[in-house]
């Protein structure tokens, strides 16, 4: 007996609420335009420079003295929170501190991290420092840019090697849906106010090579079909095709979003804000690959004989192996 | 049909087998690391290392900072600093040439200066084109490919004052030499402590990059490799209770290192320099406290030797850093050119004062832009946090492959553990390092892992709807899910080129599980999975198929 998530042959119209669906991508990439704009999001210190510490002490920890004994060194704004993970011993009790970067300094000054430390020493001697980090300012706005640059260029890469395998119109679809997929992840981390840190810009790069991966399995069988059926109107090869791959679709999203889901749970708190924005883009992405980037392409139109060589480096080349 | 040629076969095997091979030390992690160590003890001879068999790879994955625990820091050379060097070294050449031709340019003074130039005014200002062309016959030929036919310093007149400064070629070519002595020399202090596999790294052009694994905090490291540890005797003119006195130009003020408010005035050319030192060792002074002997080469010991016979009486001043350590009256004429510093030294003091001396002076000073340190501790939850993330996540996806693909989805599940081996085998080969999103990126893997296999899958179970025998339904199923994979893979494939190349430390680590897993998850799925399923077919032939 086997365990099957989709029946063998389906025939959804997914195509049917295009409107609604497409509306519904729409308002929530606009709103989350404007959590970003509006609420922000929560930089660590990669972003925006300054220093976070990580305390473990065996006592509980006690935000408000923490606060007391730090507050009267006068170094601006101090972030502390307590952390918890179910990982955690029953004697580990766990704060980040994050302090923001001092006026006028170029460089990381540890005097002031030693004078943080020995406060909190006396507030409980059993603390300890697991991490310390500090990112100057000439740095951080350097991994912003960096950051921009590589999302960016990503997507003019996945631009152009769509355009070279498919048709312009695919490939527009494909980065449109991976621009949704990349906006509607920021605007989830403004909401939810997770850090967004250097290690959330390698996710947001997870989520489009997942994203587009996704895309072009269906891409892929699209083309298939238009040579197939070369009188069908372009919406209804549009949903055979979705339908045809809906099982590879399902089965795919569900093994990574099962091992996703193990990290998320199991892999502990250093990891988790990373690995949430990675399963929230497997979710993202597969709806978008479906719903978006599909829907695009419609409205583009695509031009549909497939079979005469048309001089277009993109068909020809995507003849090679098809 | 479906065939395939027996030395494809055993190529495939043999590959797996290699991977396999390569992977292995890492079960053993402890075992071989101890091993390793003993081998690099012995500097590299296998004989005597105990614990693991030598024929055997000992390739280990690096594991990152965020899983060992230890100190990063990135650091920028100011290398500014080195164009006022050169400038003050320019001095006394541009005096005794100018000095020639005093009947032109008549008497000639040094003017305060720290931008980088050397500023000389002349009495004669009429004399001025005359001593811009005499300076200028100092130049020399930039000594780099790219400057090549420029000349290293510019001169200009006005007035009655010559200004000198570096030409910007020199200039490129002073910061490259500049950066690159600084990293030798933060490389052998960070080797004289002796510490296992640190990363120090040039990162853009004036930046390096150090990563030390295993050591306590940044500030340690620091104190290791943040101090220029410039070393001077220097003469010593008067000493004085005001730290800003009037001094002459040539002269300075510095301040004593271990009392408060005593100043001394010196004079700037020293005697001899560090650089000059051949040894430097922590030693004790003849009351027992901790102090530093050293000893100079030729040049520096008859220098040395020179001066003390000279100036029997007088103080001289021991400078590091621009702190007086200590201002000791010479007694006698010191030959043979070794001493002993001593100061308010602690034993480490002393200790980590001569590792810098005998690792020499860094050229200019850093400023640290990054600073990082993960405590051991965090490293091993993490890793205990990842490895029961891996197996949960593979044991699930095993199990839901078998459930869903039957004796297919069995085939799979070889070649999905095969993967996660190669991965390891294929890291250790190329020494790269594991980091905490690495191992995100192995688990995504055995997710994404499977999606090669599932596309070949679900296509063999569409052409068998159609019925043209299970065969041709396999080989047609693999036929025509090949664009699918290959488009897929690349596209993610071109993500993990990008995240490499823009990425840094972690991220890197992510970029390159993720590249390499892609690869082996497209080998393994094309085939691994088809030779199984083709091995299988052949002793089985099967009448039907169910996928």
């Amino acid at each position: 007996m086997r365990l099957r998530l989709v029946p063998d042959q389906t025939s959804y119209d997914f195509f049917k609420y295009r409107g609604v669906t497409f509306g519904v991508s729409i308002v929530a990439m606009v709103a989350s335009v404007v959590l970003w704009l509006v609420v922000g999001l929560n930089f660590g210190i990669d972003f925006r420079g300054g220093t976070t510490i990580r305390t473990q002490s065996e006592s509980a920890v006690e935000v408000a003295d923490y606060r007391a004994a730090i507050d009267p060194l006068g170094l601006g704004d101090v972030v502390i929170s307590e952390v918890y993970d179910p990982s955690f011993a029953a004697n580990e009790h766990v704060s980040m501190i994050r302090i923001q970067a001092q006026d006028e300094q170029e460089a990381v000054a540890s005097d002031t991290i030693a004078k943080v430390e020995a406060a909190l020493q006396e507030v409980d001697p059993s603390i300890r420092f697991t991490s310390v980090e500090s990112v100057g300012p000439k740095v951080s706005g350097e991994l912003i840019q960096t950051a921009f640059l590589a999302v960016g260029a990503a997507l003019a890469a996945i631009l152009f090697y769509i355009w070279l395998r498919f048709e312009w119109q695919f490939s527009l679809g494909a980065v449109f849906a991976l621009f949704h997929d990349v906006i509607l992840t920021i605007g989830i981390f403004s909401a939810l106010q997770i850090r967004f840190d250097l290690a959330t810009i390698a996710a947001l790069l997870t989520i489009i090579g997942y994203s587009i991966n996704d895309t072009v399995v269906i891409f892929d069988r699209l083309r298939e079909n238009l040579r197939k059926y070369k009188s069908k109107a372009l919406i209804d090869v549009m949903n055979l095709s979705v339908n045809e791959t809906l099982s590879r679709t399902i089965m795919t999203s569900g093994t990574t979003l099962i091992a996703l889901i193990a990290l998320l749970v199991l892999g502990g708190d250093v990891i988790r804000s990373f690995v949430f924005a990675i399963t929230w883009g497997v979710v993202i992405g597969t709806y978008s690959s479906v719903y978006v980037a599909k829907n695009v392409v419609l409205w583009l139109g695509v031009k549909r004989d497939w079979s005469k060589p048309t001089g277009g480096a993109g068909t020809q080349f995507a003849n090679i192996d098809a | 049909m479906l065939q395939i040629e027996t030395w494809k076969r055993v190529l495939i095997w043999g590959l797996v087998a290699l991977g396999l091979l390569l992977a292995l030390p890492n079960a053993f992690y402890g075992r071989v690391e101890a091993y390793n160590d003993q081998v690099a003890a012995q500097a590299g001879d296998t004989t005597g290392a105990s614990g693991w068999p030598g024929f055997l790879p000992s390739g280990l994955v690096n594991l990152g900072l965020d899983l060992r625990g230890g100190a990063h820091l990135l650091a920028e050379v100011k290398v500014e600093e080195v164009y006022q060097t050169r400038m003050e070294g320019l001095w006394p050449e541009v005096r005794n040439l100018l000095r020639d031709h005093r009947d032109e340019v008549g008497t000639i003074r040094l003017q305060p200066s720290d931008d980088g130039t050397l500023v000389v005014k002349i009495s004669e200002a009429s004399g001025i084109d005359r001593a811009v062309q005499l300076v200028r016959g100092l130049a020399r030929p930039v000594s780099s490919l790219t400057g090549a036919g420029a000349s290293d310093i510019e001169v200009s007149g006005q007035g009655d004052t010559v200004t000198v400064q570096l030409s910007e070629a020199e200039r490129t070519a002073t910061d490259d030499r500049t950066v690159r002595q600084s990293l030798e020399i933060i490389r052998r202090r960070i080797d004289e402590v002796g510490t296992r596999e640190p990363t120090i790294q040039r990162q853009g052009a004036d930046r390096i990059l150090i990563q030390v694994p295993g050591i306590g905090s940044a500030d340690e490291l620091k104190a290791i490799i943040g101090t220029t540890a410039q070393l001077n005797f220097q003469p010593v003119v008067s000493s004085t209770s005001d730290p800003d006195s009037r001094v002459p130009a040539g002269q300075e003020v510095l301040p004593a290192a271990d009392q408060d408010g005593v100043y001394y005035v010196l004079e700037q050319a020293a005697v001899v320099s560090g650089e000059e030192l051949v040894d430097a060792q922590p030693s004790f002074d003849q009351n027992g406290n901790p102090a530093v002997s050293f000893r100079f080469n030729p040049s520096g010991a008859r220098k040395f030797g020179d001066y003390t016979a000279q100036n029997i009486g007088n103080p001289f001043a021991i400078v590091l850093d621009d702190e007086v350590i200590s201002a000791p009256t010479i007694q006698a004429h010191i030959a043979g050119g070794s001493g002993i510093i001593t100061g308010n030294f602690t034993v480490e003091e002393s200790t980590n004062l001569a590792v810098l001396l005998r690792a020499g002076a860094l050229p200019a000073g850093l400023d640290f832009l990054e600073e990082r340190t993960i405590g051991p501790e965090l490293g091993a939850d993490s890793i205990q946090a990842g490895k029961i993330a891996c197996i949960v996540a593979g044991v699930a996806v095993l199990v839901f492959m078998a459930a869903s693909y039957g004796l297919f989805g069995f085939f799979a599940n070889i070649a999905l553990i095969l993967n996660v081996g190669l991965i390891f085998g294929l890291l250790s080969m190329i020494g790269a390092t594991l980091t905490l999103p690495g191992i995100a990126g192995i688990v995504l893997t055995i997710g994404m892992a499977v999606d090669a296999n599932v596309l070949v899958f679900e296509r063999i179970r569409e052409e068998l709807k159609t019925a043209k025998g299970p065969a041709r339904a396999i080989e047609l199923g693999y036929d025509r899910a090949l664009s699918a994979i290959i488009d897929a893979n690349i596209t993610t494939f071109i993500v993990a080129v990008i995240l490499f190349v823009l990425g840094s430390g972690p991220v890197r680590g992510f970029a390159v599980t993720l590249g390499l897993g892609i690869m082996t998850s497209v080998f393994t799925a094309i085939y691994i999975t088809r030779l199984l399923v083709v091995m299988w077919f052949e002793r089985a032939r099967p009448k039907t198929l169910e996928v």
